[in-house]
């Protein structure tokens, strides 16, 4: 049994019993004794844990009394030095008291299971403790704890508490259905001075004991914070149910957002300074979008509350407090995370919480095929991802998932091409093969250009306002946008938490591997969620599904045509794309000439698209001298779409289609330009960054894909004068 | 390679101002805030759509330093100005342009900030972030 609790507690893992893990194994070996099977999620759902019994000597009371201080250090420095356990527990019992007090005392309980694991002498008082904590509830809050429980051990505690109690008590009473804000402040300051009126009594008695219930005092204490900081950054319950209350008086709406405005005002009454409250709102605004929802309110709310009782405002937005999708809030956390010093044990503690809802996630993916608009925010988020993954198996914060909580600069080219390539595989489709030479192939023509942005269209991951077909696709993804960034986030994670000390770098190369996995996720969890903030990945994974959408993107299409006029236009030229992959699975075997023909499209379909865009005449030029250098059978294809550019975006639509059932009939022949067309596919590919419209967020999803598609538009023109010279 | 980044307000005073410490800082912002005049000339040439990812090369190079420096506004005339060493022949203009990029979807995340007034001097730690990764990978 022993060993099972190390191997749970990651001890073996990491080689030594760190903080985390210790507490860890204390909560097994109480989970153990009370005959319950030992799992690590048994140590979040069992509330009622009882007290572990050990038979410990005292010098490891004096370590785990030392362990237990460190732990503490990350929390309030009110709690320094030897905290009587009066205090601790009278917190305790006002933490219960306050609120549901299952949980607190739960938490409580099972810290102070920690301490008194320690003492032998603590073996009746645990039973007693857990007792006297049940009689605390009941009773309610009121100040006569039946502190003259079982065991000598508390009667000298018993004086320091009802005088602690008594001055603790009114102020929590008070605080009956206080804000949870104002009771956590409050609650800093009565543990100094409760701790102050216990030390007293508290010295008369047996040094370990004491020390070891102050370690009870102190892990209760660290637990209680914890417990209100997510371990320390969880949200409890109540303070969700608070936090959900107080976002119904700003936002009705639950599913809704709260306003920039609105939360400003809300949260300046917190009277923390702007500055603090800035960062805050970096930190929980996800999604970037100037809006509140109702997980980034809670996670926002959360901080304010941690930063007025003395915590100190993590860098990264806790994994734990990542906006996270409402199904997945009954997750409960896994093993005990004291302080930030847990990180070290959630890898360990990810794996087992991780594999139960992966393969659910898992699951949902083939549903959901479709790429979301939230590839943009993935694109620029792509470290937030990583910690939905996390948020989603309710894994305590490591530091590597935290670190990458930031919204971390996209990295497009390597990244996307690899994630495409990697979606390609994934999907097994044959368009990864033509895809992924044009992958490789350097750069060279503009007209690859386009026609790796077009194959990444019909691919169905990049979404740009100047590249209508993507559009078709972005808009398709609306509901499952959110879903899909959650889901790649938690992919994107979940490798990362298999790994235990995963590099921070690492992950995001390796979500393009599980990309698809996390689109999957992302569907099966967050069906039309909203949460568009979460970007896990560069927005190679979404061509993928993209294709297989198909009509039902379609449909979607004029939904999130925000200042995309060529969407319409663009959305019939997907139809006929989606058969050329089709097609293309056909002549696989021509992998070349399938490429070539899908460039050729591509470059047609681009062209024209660009035609609508921006009209260019060098495009247009060298779309001509395209077609002269083209077999003869292109041409005709070639002259009306050309000639249909500058007219209706319509027209270009039915060329392309002829044209293509021409090219794959009777495209053979490439030339090497084809090659260098998919090296410049690749390139664009590269250079464009999926742009999937965030939910609910489309003004700045717009506008990062205008600037995208400009961007793009400026290096396809390079390379469409590039080459114009080439061809001359 | 990148030696300081300004992003500068449509009044041309500093929002944000970060160098690398090692060099001589008063140098780079004298730089900088004279480049600030090449961009307003240029701002005011372009008749048409103002906002360009286009980049400004002021072919400011010193003898000595031979450094460039770039510069790029945004739609409500935030110019950021990026001084880049010379030395390293390597940096494109596509990466200058994605640099640029990531200063403005950066900025327009700061923007987002209901907490932060336009005009008021970038604190933001993302944003710091970002700029700190950006030297580091270009250098």
């Amino acid at each position: 049994v022993l060993f099972q609790i190390m191997e749970l507690c990651g001890a073996t893992r990491l080689g030594y019993f760190g903080r985390s893990q210790f507490y860890i194994a204390l909560k097994l070996v109480a989970v153990a004794q009370s005959g319950l099977p030992l799992r690590v999620e048994s140590l979040n759902t069992v509330k009622d844990l009882p007290l572990p019994r050990f038979v410990v000597s005292k010098n490891e009371q004096e370590s785990r009394h030392t362990a237990l201080y460190s732990s503490d250090a990350d929390n309030p420095a009110s709690y320094s030095g030897v905290i009587p356990p009066p205090p601790g527990r009278i917190q305790v019992k006002k933490g219960s008291v306050s609120h549901d007090a299952v949980q607190q005392r739960t938490s409580t309980d099972q810290q102070e299971s920690t301490s008194p694991v320690v003492s032998p002498q603590q073996s009746p008082p645990t039973s007693p403790h857990t007792w006297r904590k049940h009689n605390r509830h009941p009773s309610g809050g009121n100040n006569e704890r039946p502190l003259a429980g079982p065991g000598p051990f508390w009667a000298p505690f018993s004086e320091a508490q009802p005088g602690s109690s008594t001055s603790s008590d009114p102020i929590w009473s008070g605080h009956s259905p206080p804000p949870h804000q104002e009771n956590w402040v409050s609650f800093a300051d009565t543990p100094p001075t409760s701790a102050l009126l216990a030390m007293h009594p508290a010295s008369v008695q047996d040094q370990t004991t004491v020390r070891t219930v102050a370690s009870a005092t102190t892990t209760n204490e660290i637990r209680r914070q914890s417990s209100s900081y997510d371990d320390p950054w969880k949200i409890t319950d109540e303070q969700r149910q608070y936090y959900v209350n107080q976002f119904k008086t700003i936002q009705p709406d639950l599913n809704g957002f709260i306003p920039g405005s609105a939360a400003k005002e809300f949260f300046t009454k917190s009277k923390l300074p702007i500055l603090e409250l800035s960062h805050i709102w970096e930190l929980s605004d996800f999604d970037k979008d100037g809006a509140l929802t109702l997980d980034e309110f809670c996670a926002a709310f959360h901080l304010v509350v941690a930063r007025k009782n003395g915590y100190d405002l993590p860098e990264k937005l806790p994994e734990s407090l990542m906006p996270k999708l409402i199904d997945l809030e009954d997750s409960t956390e896994v093993g005990e995370q004291t302080g930030e010093v847990g990180y070290s044990s959630s890898p360990a503690e990810a794996p087992p919480s991780k594999s139960p809802s992966m393969p659910s996630l898992n699951q949902t993916w083939p549903e959901l095929n479709q790429s979301s608009e939230q590839w943009e925010t993935f694109s620029e988020r792509s470290s937030s991802s990583q910690t939905l993954t996390q948020f989603d198996s309710n894994i305590a914060p490591a530091d590597p998932d935290t670190a990458i909580v930031h919204p971390v600069p996209i990295r497009m080219t390597p990244s996307k091409i690899h994630m495409q390539e990697m979606e390609l595989k994934r999907t097994g489709s044959d368009h990864a093969n033509p895809t992924s030479p044009l992958l490789v192939k350097p750069p060279d023509l503009p007209e690859e250009n386009k026609m790796s942005s077009s194959v990444k269209f019909t691919a169905g991951n990049t979404v740009t306002d100047g590249y209508s077909s993507s559009d078709s696709y972005t808009s398709d993804p609306e509901q499952i946008g959110s879903t899909v960034t959650r889901q790649r986030s938690h992919s994107g994670t979940s490798p990362d938490n298999t790994a235990p000390p995963p590099p921070p770098p690492r992950p995001h190369p390796s979500h393009s591997r599980s990309s698809s996995l996390d689109m999957n996720r992302s569907f099966s969890v967050t069906p039309g969620q909203q949460q568009a903030g979460v970007v896990a990945y560069p927005p190679a994974v979404p061509p993928r599904p993209q294709p297989s959408q198909g009509a039902g993107p379609h449909v979607h299409r004029p939904v999130d045509a925000e200042g995309l006029i060529a969407h319409t236009s663009t959305s019939p030229q997907q139809i006929p794309e989606q058969p050329n992959f089709a097609d293309f699975s056909q002549f696989e075997a021509f992998a070349v000439s399938g490429v070539n023909k899908e460039e050729e499209d591509e470059i047609e379909t681009h062209s024209e698209v660009l035609q609508v865009e921006k009209p260019s005449d060098s495009a247009s030029s060298l779309r001509v001298a395209k077609a002269d250098g083209r077999a003869e059978d292109k041409a005709p294809a070639n002259v009306p779409t050309s000639a249909g550019k500058g007219t209706t975006p319509l027209a270009p639509p039915p060329k392309p289609i002829r044209r293509r059932l021409k090219s794959e009939d009777e495209l053979r022949p490439e030339a090497e330009e084809h090659t260098q067309k998919t090296g410049v596919i690749a390139a664009v590919l590269a250079s464009q960054p999926s742009i999937p419209r965030s939910v609910g967020k489309d003004k700045k999803a717009i506008q990062a894909s205008i600037r995208r598609n400009k961007e793009t538009n400026t290096v396809l023109a390079r390379l469409n004068s590039e080459l114009q010279q080439q061809l001359k | 390679v990148l030696v300081s980044v300004i992003c500068s307000s449509p009044q041309n005073y500093p929002l944000y101002i970060r160098s690398i410490p090692t060099e001589n800082e008063l140098k780079f912002h004298y730089t900088v805030h004279t480049s600030l005049d090449v961009v307003d000339e240029k701002i005011s040439a372009m008749g048409k759509a103002l906002v360009d990812q286009r980049e400004l090369y002021l072919g400011l190079l010193y003898p000595t330093e031979d450094y460039k420096v770039y510069g790029y506004v945004t739609n409500s005339k935030v110019k950021f100005v990026m001084v880049v060493d010379s030395s390293n022949t390597a940096l494109r203009d596509n990466e200058i342009r994605s640099m640029f990029r990531k200063l403005h979807n950066s900025y327009t995340d700061i923007m987002c900030n209901p907490f932060y007034n336009p005009g008021d001097r970038i604190h933001s730690r993302a944003f710091d972030n970002m700029v700190n990764s950006m030297m580091v990978q270009v250098c």
